[in-house]
């Protein structure tokens, strides 16, 4: 017994002590953390409606006052801290309400292509005569570059939150196939799981104890990436004029709007593209660190 | 040598042929009918129905496929339902500001990222060692249109240097050509230096530590021509692959650009052709950006082979 006497080894809480002490780790986890909490308490942070139109204000500079009338008439100061843009709407209330709908696009966007990917790249992992044809489909649907097959999936459906975030979905799911196939190919081969082969494990069982915890650590890596790669993609759909719709406030949408002024009024595309660059930054530091600690043999993708 | 670029060019087709598929079968799934919108909102239903027989739409979507690819072939892309023209005149005419940007854009992210990764590596653990490592980070998460219009902004509203927008042709003078360009081409290179300077880093850092390097330098060879003859000319098959492997983001930075800078290339082309829901532009554009693609990861492969002699076919 003198073996069980021996140092435990406890990964789970030395991965978390090494993440606690990766610099990319922290900053990036900061950053997202100020982005979720101002993306929470975005109607308590001094906000007004982002969506209201006030043709007395129009494009007005930052730090711009003015005494308006609200619902019952009476009047009031309101400071517009960023400015207007060209229909008098409150850019620091857009930009901050901004936030919410770039994290929920980034968030469903990575679990559904996780989801999808993960099923898929099973599938051709364990079913081998339709391996090859997926693979194939797969191939095909790398080949088209991920903008212009989003931009090409937004302009078949009709425009709004759902169709953009399934035509993000689709450019992503042909890598996390990729990555789950390659998991699964390379476990199989273990000795381990060949030996749980031989005694009769079924296959779902195998998949719960062998696979799944193996695909987890690349997973969340891979899923951190794809939620900046989609806020990214989003913010160019919405940009292009493309995307959501643009009376809802997004960052791309605020950008699109403040196109035409922006040689007088450059704060209108300078805001909202500072909190999108520091937030694909975040998101992105913090999958950098997650890798290199979870998954030191993982390469970022092209 | 050619036994293996004709097999490469070979594996490249049933790529194609899905893509193809693809995207035939995406516009498929619109919710409008394509007769009614090039008809337009006055026509009646006949007229609607003859527009369809004559597009071919009545029939069965494989016999539709079949057509539809075999023009393809032939470079028949359909006539655009927006801009009443030829596709394939339309993609002609748009093609130069897109080739222009791209290769402006890839001749300066090369010249400033491999100088910039080799030193990095040379001097590993040095100030800019860090800057590369740490620019790399921030090069990938800066959004092209951030970029492009934080350089609008400087250079040419506050410093007047050069033009806000819009594209010379190479025909009208190759001194206007360069200074449209300059600004757009330095957008898109600004977010790829980050990616390649990472890359050549990394692959110049594994060949100095090689044995021949160490054989060099002893030879009394000059530290110059060690970094370019000995560790730039092995590391150069990482670097070029992954040039080839950030095309396709290349290619989605171009569409932005051309957006920002109002270039009339084939990017402002296809975002003018969503708007309008002109789908022949919008299936031909994919397409071609895709065979693009395809073609140069093939000639990245190909390359191998004169930047390594080792690598036989």
């Amino acid at each position: 017994m003198a073996l069980a006497d021996a140092t435990p080894v406890r990964p789970r809480a030395s991965a978390l002590r090494q993440l606690a002490r990766s610099t990319s780790v922290v900053v990036g986890g900061f950053i997202v953390a100020v982005m979720v909490t101002i993306a929470a308490l975005a109607p308590w942070l001094g906000t007004r409606d982002p969506a209201e139109v006030n043709p007395s204000v129009r494009n007005k500079l930052p730090g711009y006052e003015a005494t308006i009338r609200d619902d019952e008439g009476k009047k009031v100061p309101v400071a517009y801290r960023l400015g207007t843009d060209s229909l008098g709407r409150d850019i620091y209330s857009r930009v901050i309400y901004g936030a919410r709908v770039s994290l929920i696009v980034g968030l469903t966007v990575s679990v559904i292509s996780i989801s999808i990917g993960l099923l898929i790249g099973l599938i051709a992992g364990y079913v081998r005569w339709l391996d090859g044809i997926i693979m194939r489909f797969m191939d095909g649907l790398m080949a088209i570059p991920a903008i212009l097959l989003a931009i090409g999936l937004v302009s078949v459906f009709r425009a709004g939150l759902f169709a953009v975030v399934l035509a993000i979905v689709v450019p992503e799911v042909p890598r996390v196939v990729r990555l789950v196939r390659s998991i699964v190919l390379s476990i199989r081969e273990e000795p381990y799981v060949e030996s749980a082969i031989t005694v009769g494990t079924p296959t779902p069982l195998l998949i719960f104890r062998h696979v799944l915890p193996n695909t987890l650590a690349p997973l969340i890596v891979q899923g951190t990436f794809i939620c900046a790669a989609a806020i990214l993609i989003e913010a160019i759909l919405s940009f292009l004029g493309i995307g959501i719709p643009p009376e809802i406030p997004t960052w791309g949408n605020i950008m699109a709007e403040g196109r035409t002024l922006f040689r007088v009024f450059p704060h209108n595309i300078l805001y909202p593209g500072l909190f999108l660059a520091v937030t694909v930054l975040g998101v992105n530091m913090l999958g950098d660190g997650l890798r290199d600690v979870l998954d030191p043999k993982m390469e970022r993708r092209g | 040598m050619s036994a293996y670029i004709l097999r490469r060019l070979l594996a490249a087709i049933p790529v194609m042929a899905i893509v193809a598929v693809l995207v035939f079968l995406m516009l498929r799934l619109t919710p409008s009918d394509p007769a009614a919108i090039i008809a337009g909102d006055f026509a009646n239903d006949q007229q609607i129905a003859e527009i369809r027989s004559k597009l071919g739409l009545d029939q069965p979507i494989l016999t539709q496929f079949l057509i539809w690819i075999g023009n393809m072939l032939q470079g028949d892309f359909g006539e655009s339902f927006f801009y009443k023209k030829q596709v394939a005149q339309l993609i002609v005419e748009r093609l130069e500001p897109t080739i222009s940007l791209s290769l402006l854009a890839i001749v300066l992210t090369v010249s400033i990222a491999v100088p910039l990764g080799t030193l990095a590596a040379y001097k590993q653990g040095s100030w800019i060692d860090r800057f590369v490592m740490g620019f790399s980070v921030i090069g990938f998460s800066l959004p092209v249109f951030v970029v492009g219009y934080l350089l609008i902004y400087l250079l040419a509203v506050k410093l007047d240097w050069f033009p806000v927008q819009g594209y010379q042709y190479l025909a009208d003078g190759f001194g206007g050509w360069l200074h449209r360009l300059i600004l757009p081409a330095l957008t898109l290179a600004i977010v790829f230096v980050a990616l390649i300077a990472r890359m050549t880093r990394t692959s110049v850092l594994e060949v100095l530590h090689e044995d021949y390097i160490r054989t060099a330098r002893a030879k009394g060879q000059s530290e110059l021509k060690v970094l370019v003859r000995h560790a730039l000319a092995n590391a150069a098959v990482p670097i070029l692959t992954v040039i080839g492997l950030t095309f396709a983001t290349l290619i989605g930075g171009v569409v932005v650009t051309e957006s920002v800078y109002t270039l009339p290339g084939l990017g402002l082309l296809t975002v003018d052709a969503v708007l309008a829901r002109d789908y022949p532009t919008i299936q031909a554009v994919i397409l071609l950006f895709s065979l693009a693609y395809v073609l140069v990861n093939l000639l990245v492969d190909v390359a191998y082979t004169l930047f390594d002699p080792r690598i036989r076919y």
